[in-house]
């Protein structure tokens, strides 16, 4: 696995999730099985077919002070936690700020924001809307906000994708420190759109699960009655640092960021290619990047978000490319699917099992879908051997974004 | 409108402190807004615009330019 090229580490982890409000406690909830999906009590679900969602376990509003939190979008909100948690736990880092980086994005930007102050504008005016309307709404703040609290300057970027928005700031913040641009550089994603407009919207693609007699049930990846995904929200950041930086200040090192695949699918705006040839192209290109080969990849971190159409396929592709033996798991049965923010908590979750040699389970398979034949794992976690070990993260979004992320253990 | 110079220095003080975070102890009349207290022109709109409806007064925005310290936007309501 020795290469040419500057080694990409990770240094630091941060999240807000369904789950907890930060890694330990999401964490050990994953491996409890547990779930972030609970019934929704605002009126307004009175008139949709979905009655649920995963919302974070710590409101933001307990953690930052409130003329902070008034002037953040929830989705900057979650973004900053998740940012200040992954750099501290980075050790704070002593960087230079033109060798400093930020790349989060998101995949519907500050949705709640938008909507909240057309609804101001048209009863108040527009005198009485928020100087900070516009930082709010922007898909990009949450990177902004960061790069100001610490001093970045290397360059602010917001990767926009959908679903596959955290994992593709994973990888251009990779390629930052690969080209010389930055040593170190914090990404991921971040997603706050728990509101009635998105969850009809959504619910008019029939994209959603309408299980509301057993919401915590209804995040079922790769179940025969799974009926569609459910809405989540959240963060996850990480700390990615060029080996060289990481090791010149005694970092610890939880993995390396040892290599990206992406492709398109250009087929269908929001269905996956039927024949999973986008998926298998990026994880042909994973491998490629990273130096491996199937048999290097002990653990995915899957995509399936519990669609009818989506959680089949990408289990064949993984079949096909990876291989029969890595252990396989779909943590959205538990978080719910973040959108945006899934790629980054979903890198959290691959870095951890490798860190802490155990991969978290896929809760609410009664019934496997026939078809999957990877080994997932299942109720349990489930222990991965010591040794050089390597996981892959895959993340689809709607536009046929298809990317996946390889992290080897350190 | 016959409210004290105490009376708008108290309102004042809540507003900044819930729009900024700065102590109302701090907001003293001498303080300038971006030098002394470091808040910056999207915050002094939010400030002028929740100090119209507290105390009745509008400040027009080519006004509130000209607003540099407290004891200006005391002055500006209690004239």
């Amino acid at each position: 696995m020795s290469r040419d090229r500057v080694r990409v580490v990770v240094t630091g982890l941060g999240v807000t999730t369904p789950l907890g409000g930060d890694v330990a406690s999401s964490w050990s909830a994953l491996l409890a099985g547990q779930s972030g999906v609970r019934p929704l009590t605002e009126d307004w679900v009175d008139t949709l077919p979905v009655k649920f969602a995963a919302k974070v376990a710590v409101e933001p509003g307990e953690v930052l002070p409130r003329p902070e939190a008034r002037r953040l979008d929830r989705a900057e909100q979650f973004a900053l936690i998740a940012a200040r948690e992954a750099w501290r736990d980075a050790g704070t880092p002593k960087v230079a700020p033109d060798r400093l980086g930020v790349v989060v994005g998101s995949g519907i930007g500050g949705i709640t924001t938008i909507l909240a102050a057309y609804d101001t504008y048209k009863e108040k005016g527009w005198q009485r809307l928020s100087p900070f309307t516009v930082p709010m709404l922007m898909p990009n703040g949450s990177a902004g906000w960061i790069s100001i609290e610490l001093g970045a300057t290397a360059g602010v970027h917001a990767t926009v994708s959908a679903c596959a928005t955290g994992a593709e700031s994973v990888g251009y913040a990779m390629e930052m420190i690969r080209t010389g641009r930055a040593d170190v550089v914090v990404a991921g994603g971040t997603e706050a759109a728990i509101h009635p407009l998105n969850i009809a919207s959504f619910a008019a693609m029939r994209a959603m699960s309408t299980r509301n007699d057993d919401p915590s049930h209804a995040s079922r990846p790769w179940d025969a009655g799974r009926d569609g995904f459910v809405l989540g929200e959240g963060a996850g950041i990480i700390v990615l640092e060029s080996e060289e930086h990481a090791l010149a200040r005694g970092a610890r090192i939880y993995a390396e960021a040892a290599g990206v695949g992406y492709s398109s699918d250009a087929h269908h705006i929001a269905q996956p290619e039927p024949t999973g040839a986008g998926i298998r192209s990026a994880a042909r290109k994973v491998l490629e990047d990273a130096g491996l080969t199937g048999r290097d990849i002990l653990h995915v971190n899957a995509h399936a978000t519990s669609t009818p159409a989506g959680d089949v396929v990408e289990a064949v592709a993984i079949q096909e490319i990876i291989g029969d033996h890595p252990f396989v798991t779909a943590t959205k049965s538990s978080t719910g699917h973040l959108l945006g923010g899934a790629g980054g908590i979903e890198s959290v979750f691959t870095i951890k099992a490798l860190y802490d040699r155990v991969v978290p389970p896929t809760i609410n398979i009664d019934d496997l879908d026939e078809g999957v034949e990877v080994d997932i794992v299942r109720g349990e976690p489930r222990k991965l051997p010591e040794g050089q070990i390597a996981a892959i993260n895959n993340s689809f979004g709607f536009g046929g974004h298809n990317v996946a992320v390889a992290f080897t253990s350190a | 409108m016959a409210l004290t110079e105490q009376e708008i220095l108290a309102g004042l003080g809540k507003i900044i402190n819930e729009i900024t975070g700065i102590p109302a102890t701090e907001v003293t009349p001498e303080k300038n807004f971006v030098d002394d207290l470091d808040i910056d022109s999207l915050s002094m709109v939010e400030i002028a615009v929740a100090a119209q409806d507290e105390f009745g007064v509008e400040i027009p925005d080519d006004q509130l330019k000209h607003l540099k310290t407290v004891k200006d936007v005391i002055n500006f309501i209690q004239n």
